[in-house]
């Protein structure tokens, strides 16, 4: 697992209370982590603190799983 | 009119993270005031709190029983002690799974006096120091007053009225008596209703302390620090939690064989429309408000066993809140008894009127009343009154007044008694 990988599952586990098992890369925020859209609002801006990005509204929009975080926050560093 | 029972009690207290642990304490004349711990209050005037316990205390609150991780995170402490209190009221009425044609008849009245300060305090330090885009999308509804109200709704499916009560330090108690009347006109047949407060934080302390409201002369034996009615007392101490009554009508438990409390037989409101943060100089808002409490109970004053004062521990409110409780009572002032909880837990505040009126119910189920802490120098003005000073009394308690007054020239009296 890479080192993204690992800071974005923390910082899920941390914001939604969620089991570290649940937090696989294939999980759905809304749909397996039990956040709604407000949750996932407070979930980016903890990634933009984490990783020091800047990610966009319409970007964060098309950030449903564990994985699209994942793959965005590598894709701009 | 439709009577009105209590079935279910639940409470997060300086003293404790229930009902019963809160009450253990009381009657055991323990103080729940310490050096302030949530921030570093050194450079205050006022340094020293009555704070809720973490977990691990000896009386300690577990947030976890009851409210989720997530929410924890969200929603300011004040919303957090509500569920809290909400959900052990429900539990002890046996009403936390009910069907769903009853809880549509079934709503929420909690209140509190000041609502999210901390919260609105540290995000606008977020928004001051690091712009808008990272002030918290959970901001709004992890403060306002209505959302205990809101949150405990939607956990328990509660689909009748829901409310909230902003009245500054009477909150509580004229969030059970709005609760009551809205049972009694039909509106609902069961009502959550109690209040909550958490304003320890820098902003809460400093503003009171610069309304000259809180007791800074005993910063280093804060356990003598609230001490109502004596001639040493300086200002109130800060306290914070919840209280939370389940009110449900009367035919309805009886019916179900639900444990019955007490009944809310008195309710009595009035404004003093004289100063925003001082009393009526002859306590006659308190007063009428106390009068009309009786009034509508039809008990005389021979009858009233027990008054929770609102006994802040200021010069000025105690003495006021006496004279008016000295008037009303004239002749049947000698058979009362009369103390103010706030001299263990402090002032809850918007949560004071719910966890007194939880306290005035436990006195008449145990036939006991809590005492006075601290008392150890009455004011001239006390002769002739049972303040019960220092430790608890056994006595027969029939019925009870609960006494709640706030800024803006606010007050609320509850009337209850046994069934």
């Amino acid at each position: 697992m890479s080192e993204t990988a690992d800071r974005v599952k923390k910082i899920v586990v941390e914001h939604l209370g969620v089991e570290a098992e649940k937090v696989t890369e294939d999980a759905s925020f809304i749909d397996d982590l039990g956040a709604d859209s407000l949750d996932i609002v407070e979930l980016v801006m903890a990634f933009e603190e984490e990783f020091g990005v800047e990610i966009p509204d319409d970007a964060a929009e098309k950030i449903a799983t564990v994985k699209d975080a994942i793959d965005y926050i590598d894709s701009k560093q | 009119m439709r009577r009105v029972v209590v079935t279910g009690l639940g409470m997060v207290s300086p003293l404790g993270g229930d009902v019963e642990t809160t009450w253990k304490n009381i009657i055991a004349s323990k103080s729940g005031a310490a050096t302030i711990t949530r921030f570093d209050a050194s450079e205050y005037k006022c340094r020293i709190a009555c704070e809720v316990k973490p977990a691990d205390h000896e009386y300690g609150y577990d947030a976890g029983l009851d409210v989720d991780h997530k929410i924890q995170r969200q929603v300011d402490p004040f919303i957090v002690y509500g569920i809290s209190a909400a959900s052990q009221a429900l539990r002890d009425a046996g009403l936390d799974n009910m069907s769903e044609e009853d809880r549509l008849r079934a709503g929420c009245s909690i209140g509190s006096g000041i609502g999210g300060l901390p919260g609105i305090e540290s995000e606008s330090l977020v928004l001051a120091n690091r712009g808008p885009g990272r002030v918290s999308p959970h901001f709004v509804h992890g403060r306002l007053i209505n959302l205990i109200s809101g949150q405990v709704s939607i956990k328990y499916g509660l689909m009748g009225p829901n409310h909230a009560v902003v009245t500054a330090c009477s909150t509580g108690a004229h969030s059970i008596g709005d609760a009551a009347r809205m049972i009694a006109l039909d509106d609902a047949d069961v009502m959550l209703a109690g209040g909550a407060e958490s304003a320890i934080c820098p902003i809460g302390i400093a503003g009171f302390a610069q309304a000259r409201a809180l007791s800074t002369a005993f910063n280093d034996t804060p356990e003598k620090a609230s001490r109502p009615y004596d001639v040493n007392r300086d200002g109130f101490v800060m306290g914070e939690g919840a209280g939370v009554v389940v009110l449900e009508e009367y035919e309805r438990a009886k019916a179900r064989g639900a444990k019955i409390y007490a009944e809310v037989v008195g309710y009595g409101l009035s404004g003093d429309a004289y100063h925003v943060t001082a009393p009526h100089p002859e306590g006659n808002g308190a007063y009428r408000s106390m009068e009309m409490a009786l009034r509508k109970s039809g008990l005389g004053l021979g009858d009233i066993d027990y008054v929770n004062a609102h006994g802040t521990s200021t010069p000025l409110g105690d003495e006021l809140e006496l004279g008016a409780v000295k008037r009303l009572f004239g002749e049947h002032l000698g058979t009362m008894s009369m103390s103010s909880t706030k001299s263990a837990i402090g002032h809850l505040l918007g949560g004071a009127g719910a966890v007194e009126s939880i306290f005035c119910i436990l006195a008449l189920r145990d036939q006991i009343v809590p005492p006075t802490l601290n008392l150890d120098e009455p004011s001239e003005s006390c002769k002739g009154v049972d303040l019960v000073p220092h430790v608890a009394k056994e006595r027969k308690v029939r019925a009870v007044l609960n006494n709640s007054f706030g800024f803006g020239g606010t007050n609320a009296s509850l009337i209850m008694k046994a069934v």
